[in-house]
């Protein structure tokens, strides 16, 4: 077994420098690398290149680092959710690219996998496709997309042991497996780290040969954006 | 009288059949759920990772681990499972999902969708719908005919910036039902009292008009 484990999140999120790009699992507030944002945002790396889904919202998640203005460019599908992001935006302070959100996923899982592009139906036509290479296949057009190209990945996964392994829970999943092995190094926070050998490799969803260093995260809000409830009888 | 919103996605649940794997937008789709036959097989897909989606939680039994794609604590049904993102558009892509239903800004007569951006205004991106309308056999529109100043969302040509084109199959708006065929609307139903003339008037883009028009039945 190699031991993927780091003491502490200082450990985790060594070697990041200004202008670096970063992948962050997570969709909406709910999977994302918390202890990981917290230490980017103690370190005050700036310049940097965000590719997640959403950028959080304005007190949380990525939220933290836009006001501290450490984001220069910002590549998600859905920013709705956060008033500074809006400001930045339309100010021209913060760059933003807008992708539909199954070219975000597919291009994270390119770079796991190293497919260097693919052809996708999703956005052609629009504005999206706009200076894209585009090609028919069965009758029909696509636009070809490329791998992304990041130096760090931060995911967050449910448990995982100190080989790498890494189990999810419910839907903040979602980005975290496809970001894993995506960037030069990947950073995984953890809810608890376990044994090894105490997981079942039957169950185990991203092995730990994606993963550079693991480590268990201090604490977890899981602060919930829409609380959507309903009465009992 | 034009349909509520609740009127819409009670219509448009009845384009949802036995065995149906469907994928619900933000807003009037999300009502649909609600409307479904409970006497029909239906799995609804969350783009987010969720296939198996049940109501909301009761209060105080919300998992921040478990929501919809409009960020809502849900819960699954028996059989559900959870994956990832790039498997979920899998789903997508790999037209595996039967039915999409979703929100529009505008519809064009050829069955072009604008639901994303409207420039200076409202920037917030276009999630997994360009994915969606890229793939997706069969795609429902939920509607308002026109917008608050009264001017049509079902034009000739958007003037909002595209999310797909030539994609969308039929509308169900709060004045009618309308099927895209031959670069027009074709208008297939109409809501309870509303005139063929309100129709005409609420509409910029070609209305073919066929015989009589049924009222909607619910």
């Amino acid at each position: 077994m190699i031991n993927k484990t780091v003491s502490d999140v200082q450990l985790a999120c060594q070697g990041v420098k200004n202008g670096m790009t970063f992948m962050l699992g997570g969709f909406g507030l709910s999977g994302i690398p918390e202890n990981a944002i917290a230490e980017l945002v103690r370190l005050n790396v700036k310049d940097v290149t965000c590719i997640s889904n959403n950028a959080g919202v304005d007190e949380f998640g990525l939220g933290l680092l836009l006001q501290k203005k450490q984001i220069r460019k910002m590549i998600s599908s859905y920013v709705g959710e956060n008033a500074e992001f809006e400001r930045q935006m339309l100010s021209g302070e913060l760059e933003v690219e807008l992708i539909p959100q199954g070219t975000l996923a597919q291009r994270c899982s390119a770079a796991q996998s190293g497919i260097p592009a693919f052809y996708t139906p999703a956005g052609y036509g629009t504005e999206v496709a706009q200076g894209k290479e585009s090609r028919v296949f069965n009758g029909k057009m696509h636009l070809l997309e490329y791998a992304f190209n990041a130096d760090f990945a931060f995911i967050k996964a449910w448990k995982g042991d100190a080989a790498g392994n890494l189990i999810f829970k419910g839907s903040a999943r979602n980005f975290n497996p496809n970001m894993c092995g995506a960037a030069k190094i990947t950073v995984a926070e953890v809810e608890e780290l376990v044994p090894v050998g105490s997981l079942d490799p039957n169950q185990i969803h991203i092995p730990g040969i994606f993963i550079q260093r693991i480590f268990q995260g201090n604490r977890y809000e899981k602060r919930i954006e829409q609380l959507t409830v309903r009465k009992r009888n | 009288m034009a349909l509520s919103k609740e009127q819409i996605a009670q219509r448009i649940a009845k384009e949802v059949k036995n065995g149906y794997y469907v994928n619900l937008g933000i807003g009037i789709p999300t009502l649909v759920a609600n409307f479904v036959r409970k006497d029909i097989e239906v799995d609804f897909q969350s783009e987010n990772g969720v296939l198996g989606m049940g109501p909301f939680p009761f209060e105080g039994e919300e998992d921040p681990d478990l929501i919809n794609a409009g960020k809502q604590t849900i819960t699954t049904l028996p059989g559900a499972s959870f994956f990832d993102s790039a498997m979920s558009f899998s789903m997508i892509r790999g037209q595996h999902v039967d039915l999409t239903i979703l929100g529009a800004m505008e519809v064009s007569q050829n069955g072009d969708i604008a639901n994303w951006k409207i420039p200076g205004k409202m920037v917030k991106g276009m999630g997994g719908a360009m994915d969606l309308v890229a793939s997706a056999e069969n795609i429902i529109v939920a509607m308002m005919h026109t917008n608050r100043v009264g001017d049509s969302k079902l034009l000739k040509k958007c003037s909002l910036p595209l999310t797909g084109v030539n994609c969308v199959k039929k509308i169900v708006s709060n004045l009618a039902v309308l099927e895209i065929v031959n670069n027009s609307f074709k208008l297939l139903e109409r809501a309870p009292g509303v005139s063929i003339d309100e129709i005409k008037n609420a509409t910029e883009g070609n209305l073919i008009i066929e015989g009589d028009i049924p009222e909607i039945q619910f």
